[in-house]
């Protein structure tokens, strides 16, 4: 097991440049995740990692060692991929032993590993069949099989779980973390699903055309985005961003979002933003959970307005509710029971001590 | 290729009898107005392979002058001529060592075009196809004059090295090299062209796989390479094998067979026997000994195809 380190890394394709300078420290048997939309150049840092791409420019480190130049074999690191990449004409035990075999293991050794892998990932009744007789689950079990008995210093994964349909997916993924727990190698995990980040990330990495924008604890990533593209990222329905002003209004620094409403800033959040240019325009970014419906008794800081509904998705624990303010789409989640109905009038609270404010033109947040 | 496509024409012409049995029942299905629009093919192959073949059995038990039925007396004459096992063991080299060498320069061949990136490749590929593409009696006889013992290409050249003058055809060693040699020019493309189709469809994580399993590219090639192109490596070796074990034209136009019969191969000894010598009963007599052997060839590998097909 071993700490891993990108310096400065880049990786240039002819005259694109897919991977701009990224700068990560991962320790020792943290679980990493790196996400983002597709073409952010994240799958293409695990390759590099692994050896399968050059690097332009940089250094990785693995356990200390510059690799740059170290071929995928010498680099002690195990590798699933999306496809599994299983070996079709092997079975599920030879798929798992050729690592070993090729370096020469004895053979009880071999058999020990692959037969406790095996127990770990419950797959100990499929050890003879061929890949094509396995489910997807099944075979990415044994595609983490073959990592794991490889006890290599560094795990790999490359969007080991889209190919599985939604209910699997959620399961492996609980899979994967119980490995985890289980094996404490260094995982280096990449996806494009900000929920399997979250959910098995010790810390995400947040990526975007080629560089990262933020790095952090899922719950930081949540509750603290660095940037807009972190704010809307994260987080599922995705962030609402609002265009605003700020304003002094009797004394008081006020948030208007449109002719019509303006709301008292909370005084955490006013001193916050008090140095800010009022004539400046803003993004006031609110996740769909603190737009609510409407209560008799408000908390400070929780403002209402009154708004039509466009349309309503109940979900069964919630309702997700769709409204635009001055052409912007909300949207904001509500108890199934208040009564919110598609085209239909609704009076809403926001929440502002849970507000964060973007500065529109750089989208960082303020 | 024509001969490859009259044997898959006999391959598929085998699976028939059995839809017919059924073909009462499977009137107004599908698969009968599929049967009904092959028929035209199935005749024309039932006239053109089954009549010739049953034809040269009844020729085969004819006397010399076709007058006079005489059962397998033609055969029991062939075992006891010594140039028969002569012709039957040339054969044999003839197609193991010629397909050997076409599969080997075929896959060698084939992993270096595979490696050249794009519209490169495209040129190289129709550039490798070329030798397979001109009719073989053309460019044999292109391969004769190099051959030339006196005013030849090749012999000139050696001489520059102090080698020769080599009697390309006029000598044992020599004629049965130079024959293997043009059949390997003429095929390697096909098996080139073959492996190169088997080669683009491995997926490449198989041999990301492999690297960071800690394979070598000898090791990549051995275990990922080999094992993904084995159906393909069979079918291409057995017909190969049935179209050099059955070639005609490049021994015909390089040696005529000689020196002294020393590269006759069935067909060509055949015709020999048959046409020239006016034996026609002995002739088909001849090359009807080529079925069994390249029967049991197809069995052999078919098997194989067919137990690891269910893989991959």
């Amino acid at each position: 097991m071993a700490e891993v380190a990108l310096r400065k890394v880049v990786k240039r394709y002819d005259d694109v440049e897919a991977v701009r300078g990224i700068d990560l420290d991962i320790s020792d048997h943290e679980f990493i995740v790196l996400v983002g939309p597709s073409g952010c150049g994240k799958s293409t840092t695990l390759r590099m990692i692994a050896g399968l791409e050059d690097i332009t420019d940089g250094d990785i480190m693995i356990g200390g060692d510059v690799v740059n130049d170290v071929p995928p074999k010498d680099r002690d690191i195990a590798m699933v991929f999306q496809n599994y990449a299983l070996y079709p004409h092997m079975t599920v035990a030879e798929n798992m032993s050729f690592g070993l075999r090729l370096k020469h293991y004895p053979k009880a050794e071999i058999k020990a590993r692959v037969t406790e892998a095996a127990r770990l990932l419950d797959i100990t009744d499929l050890i003879d069949r061929k890949p094509k007789q396995l489910s997807g689950g099944q075979r990415q079990r044994v595609a983490m099989g073959r990592a794991i008995v490889r006890n290599p210093k560094v795990f790999l994964f490359d969007e080991p779980l889209s190919n599985l349909d939604a209910k699997l997916r959620v399961q492996m993924r609980i899979e994967i973390k119980k490995v985890h727990q289980k094996v404490r190698t260094t995982t280096v995990y990449v996806t494009h699903d900000q929920v399997e980040a979250m959910t098995l990330a010790d810390r995400v990495v947040v990526m975007n055309k080629g560089r990262i924008e933020q790095i952090g604890t899922p719950n930081e990533l949540y509750h603290k985005p660095a940037t807009r593209f972190v704010a809307g990222f994260i987080g599922s329905p995705a962030m609402n961003f609002i265009p605003c002003r700020l304003e002094e209004v009797g004394g008081k620094l006020n948030v208007r979002l449109t002719d019509r409403i303006s709301f008292p800033l909370p005084p955490a959040r006013a001193a916050r933003y008090s140095a800010l240019p009022r004539t400046e325009n803003l993004l006031l970014g609110i996740r769909p959970e603190h737009l609510t419906e409407s209560h008799a008794h408000l908390e400070p800081g929780v403002e209402t307005f009154d708004t039509v509904l466009d349309v309503t998705e109940p979900m069964g624990m919630e309702t997700l509710v769709y409204f635009g303010l001055e052409g912007t789409p909300i949207c904001g989640r509500v108890d199934p029971n208040a009564g919110a109905k598609d085209g239909g009038p609704m009076r809403l609270a926001m929440d502002l001590n849970n507000m964060h404010l973007l500065n529109e033109a750089t989208g960082v947040v303020l | 290729m024509a001969d490859v496509v009259v044997e898959q024409g006999r391959l598929a012409r085998a699976a028939r009898p059995r839809k017919r049995a059924s073909l009462r029942n499977a009137m107004g299905r599908k698969s009968t107005v599929a049967f009904f629009l092959t028929l035209p093919l199935i005749l024309l192959i039932a006239l053109l392979v089954l009549y010739p073949a049953f034809y040269s059995v009844y020729l085969a038990t004819l006397n010399k002058a076709m007058t006079k039925f005489v059962g397998l007396s033609n055969f029991t004459f062939l075992f006891k001529r010594e140039t028969f096992w002569m012709v039957v063991r040339q054969s044999c080299i003839f197609a193991v060592t010629a397909v050997v060498f076409k599969a080997l320069i075929g896959f060698i061949v084939a992993h270096f075009v595979h490696n050249i990136p794009g519209k490169k490749q495209r040129k190289w590929r129709g550039m490798l196809l070329v030798p397979w593409v001109i009719p073989p009696a053309m460019s044999t006889l292109a391969w004769l004059w190099l051959f030339d013992p006196s005013y030849s290409a090749f012999n000139y050249t050696l001489s520059f090295f102090g080698i020769g003058p080599i009697p390309w055809l006029g000598d044992t060693f020599w004629a049965r090299f130079s024959v293997i040699l043009v059949n390997v020019w003429y095929g390697a493309p096909f098996f080139l062209i073959m492996y190169l189709a088997a080669l683009k469809s491995v997926p490449d994580q198989l041999y990301e796989a492999a690297a960071i399993d800690g394979a070598n590219w000898w090791q990549k090639i051995w275990h990922i390479t080999l094992p993904m192109m084995r159906n393909i490596i069979a079918i291409t070796t057995l017909f190969s094998l049935i179209v050099t074990f059955a070639n005609f034209d490049i021994v015909r136009i390089l040696t005529s067979g000689g020196p002294l019969d020393r590269t006759h191969l069935f067909a060509t000894w055949a015709f020999q026997v048959g046409i020239q010598s006016s034996d026609i009963p002995l002739g088909a007599c001849v090359s009807l000994f080529m079925v069994p052997i390249l029967a049991v060839a197809a069995v052999f590998i078919l098997r194989d195809v067919n137990k690891r097909g269910n893989e991959a």
